[in-house]
């Protein structure tokens, strides 16, 4: 089957020449996307925040709602980083902070991009009226600024976990469904689906097997800079003060709580800040890398 | 990408109007089934469990909820259409005078972002595109794919702690406005909050200026009018830059409507009062009527922006103007 899909891209050529990449493979394109130093750069700062937030709790000094001292204490003493707004010692509410936020993300994320990789990929395979449908419906959704739905799910039914969660992977449906029509429009005019269909192939197997694997690059482009976005509205969220637990340990909660006192004692805001803004630019950053790749086997492609 | 058909400019401008309002009802539809049509007593949800069974009925009569879903549905759009947005809940007064104030103040702050970023960063992306792989281009590449990144809350607080606290001091780190008085008498204090939405959309629209930018310099015409003699500046003003703007303004729409979303973070950090930290407001305190409100009106702002940037990508590219 993949002999025929490699025939089937290369002009309608017999055979693909054998020094051409595979385009968008899976593993290829990272690979490829790691020669390049701002996705290791990527790569290496969002590997040390999420084993920070992975270990962090198992390493914290004290709990993180355990008041250690007087608030806003500067650090020192038994407080490495000082106290915050509530006397609870700053190096373990950070070191609890992440997890929270970044599996939500990773959920949200991932059922935002499994759903609109389905929604976009009918839509592309369907080339009528269940297209326009479809996009429809995705332009409604992307009526409403990402942050402003989470709002209003969250007024309807309260900071839940999975209020917010369903909220942000809702929002992400469209944006990559609209990605993964895109990136199909071009594939199924390509003889190697009439091929799968003329052999009686199902529509599924078509969809999944055959379309999916030609639409990987952009795919993983859209759902890092997705990922970004999450990670940002979630925290978002919660420093508005619409965390699932509002007095939990949460990088957003902790700029909240301790942004009035900046002057006095940074710390508590300043840790979760640099946090937040190296995951988000390692997710940047690793989308940026992953573009430029994939958009360099796209010029080689079209320049055969 | 779009299936352009018969009717030439003004026929596509009335397709694009009748779905953007399609798009609306839709929308309309979505707000109102959130936030009315739940499963479960909406009365007893926004009063709590101190609601006592009089204060429930009034509530029930006032939100409309002892008639059928249709005719609620009805009677909220109707209301929506004439001007009349219900009553805050919390504020106890009609969400226009309520929002009214709060509107300009907004649409102050957008504006202002909307003037300073849009040419900043369309001259970045063009000086990056000129001076291709040069200092200038690798450095602000980097630097726009970093803000690019960094979540508006960061570079607002970000920003207090440079500008307003702990490194230098020079600027308020709130903007609360008096009532009775307007943003623009109290400048200093708009600078931070316009400052951050400023960073929160120029580095899409400078990243996407560069690449169109690159695109048409790299064309055919663009050495045509090179090789006319035609002088530098002539050739990147005249010549290059109109056919660079096009894919631009779709994403300067898009970013504009981002702000509307963009403001609901950035009021709340610098105490700025508009529509964005009246939202948060609202939500904190389940005032639905407000959060319907504003949902409808962030998301025609959406809408009709969309519906310009389209319109304006078919005036500005003669390859698309002439398919029609």
């Amino acid at each position: 089957m993949s002999a025929v899909k490699g025939a089937g891209e290369v002009g309608g050529g017999i055979t693909a020449p054998a020094e051409s990449p595979v385009p968008f493979r899976n593993s290829s394109l990272i690979f490829r996307a790691l020669r390049l130093w701002r996705t290791r750069i990527g790569a290496a700062l969002v590997g040390a925040l999420v084993l920070l937030a992975i270990i962090g709790p198992y390493v914290a000094p004290y709990g993180p709602s355990v008041p250690v001292g007087e608030p806003n204490s500067t650090p020192g003493g038994n407080a490495v980083l000082g106290t915050d707004y509530l006397g609870q010692d700053v190096l373990s509410r950070f070191l609890y902070g992440g997890r929270g936020i970044l599996v939500m993300a990773v959920i949200a994320t991932a059922i935002g991009l499994i759903v609109g990789v389905a929604i976009g990929l009918v839509a592309a395979y369907a080339r009528n009226a269940l297209d326009d449908v479809l996009m429809r419906g995705m332009d409604v959704i992307m009526a409403f600024p990402q942050i402003m739905l989470a709002l209003v799910a969250v007024a309807v039914v309260g900071p839940q976990a999975w209020v917010i969660v369903v909220a942000i992977a809702l929002t992400t449906v469209p944006r990559i469904a609209r990605v993964a029509r895109g990136a199909a429009q071009p594939v199924v005019e390509r003889d190697f689906i009439a091929c799968s269909e003329a052999m009686g192939v199902p529509r599924w197997r078509i969809l999944f097997g055959e379309l999916l694997p030609n639409t990987l690059g952009p795919l993983m482009v859209e759902a890092s800079l997705r990922m970004t976005y999450s990670i940002g509205v979630i925290a978002a969220l919660a420093f508005l003060g619409l965390a699932p637990d509002p007095n939990g340990a949460n990088w957003g909660t902790m700029i909240q709580q301790n942004q009035i006192a900046l002057s006095v004692q940074p710390w508590g805001a300043v840790m979760p800040i640099i946090a937040i803004a190296l995951l988000t630019m390692g997710t940047g950053l690793i989308g940026d890398g992953i573009a430029r790749t994939a958009a360099g086997i796209d010029r080689s492609r079209s320049a055969e | 990408m779009r299936r352009l058909t018969s009717g030439g400019v003004p026929g596509f401008v009335a397709r694009r109007l009748l779905l953007g309002i399609v798009v609306l009802v839709m929308v309309s539809i979505v707000v109102f089934a959130a936030t009315q049509a739940l499963p479960g007593d909406p009365a007893q949800a926004i009063l709590g469990r101190s609601a006592t069974p009089a204060s429930l009925a009034a509530l029930r009569r006032q939100l409309h909820l002892d008639q059928p879903v249709l005719e609620q549905y009805w009677s909220w759009l109707s209301g929506l259409l004439r001007g009349n947005l219900g009553s805050s809940l919390a504020a106890q007064e009609p969400v226009t005078t309520l929002l009214g104030p709060k509107l300009v103040n907004s649409a102050v702050l957008v504006a202002v972002s909307a003037v300073v970023s849009i040419p900043l960063s369309v001259a970045i992306g063009c000086w990056a595109a000129l001076k291709r792989e040069k200092i200038f281009d690798s450095v602000s590449s980097i630097l726009l794919l970093a803000l690019a990144a960094l979540p508006e809350f960061v570079v607002a607080v970000v920003l207090v702690i440079l500008l307003a606290t702990i490194v230098f001091h020079v600027l308020p780190a709130i903007s609360t406005i008096p009532p009775g008085s307007q943003p623009w008498d109290n400048i200093p204090a708009l600078i931070l909050p316009c400052l951050t939405l400023v960073i929160a959309v120029a580095p899409y629209v400078a990243r996407i200026m560069r690449a169109s930018m690159i695109e048409v310099l790299e064309s055919d015409y663009v050495e045509m009018a090179r090789l006319k003699g035609l002088p530098e500046r002539t050739v990147l003003l005249r010549h290059a830059l109109p056919n660079a703007l096009g894919p631009v303004f779709q994403v300067i729409a898009l970013n504009l409507a981002y702000l509307a979303g963009g403001i609901v973070v950035v009021e709340y950090v610098f105490n700025y009062s508009g529509i964005g930290s009246a939202l948060q407001d609202a939500v904190v305190n389940h005032d639905l009527p407000v959060v319907q409100a504003l949902a409808m009106l962030i998301a025609a702002v959406y809408v009709v922006l969309n519906l310009l940037a389209d319109v304006a990508t078919i005036m500005v590219t003669p390859k698309l103007r002439t398919r029609l």
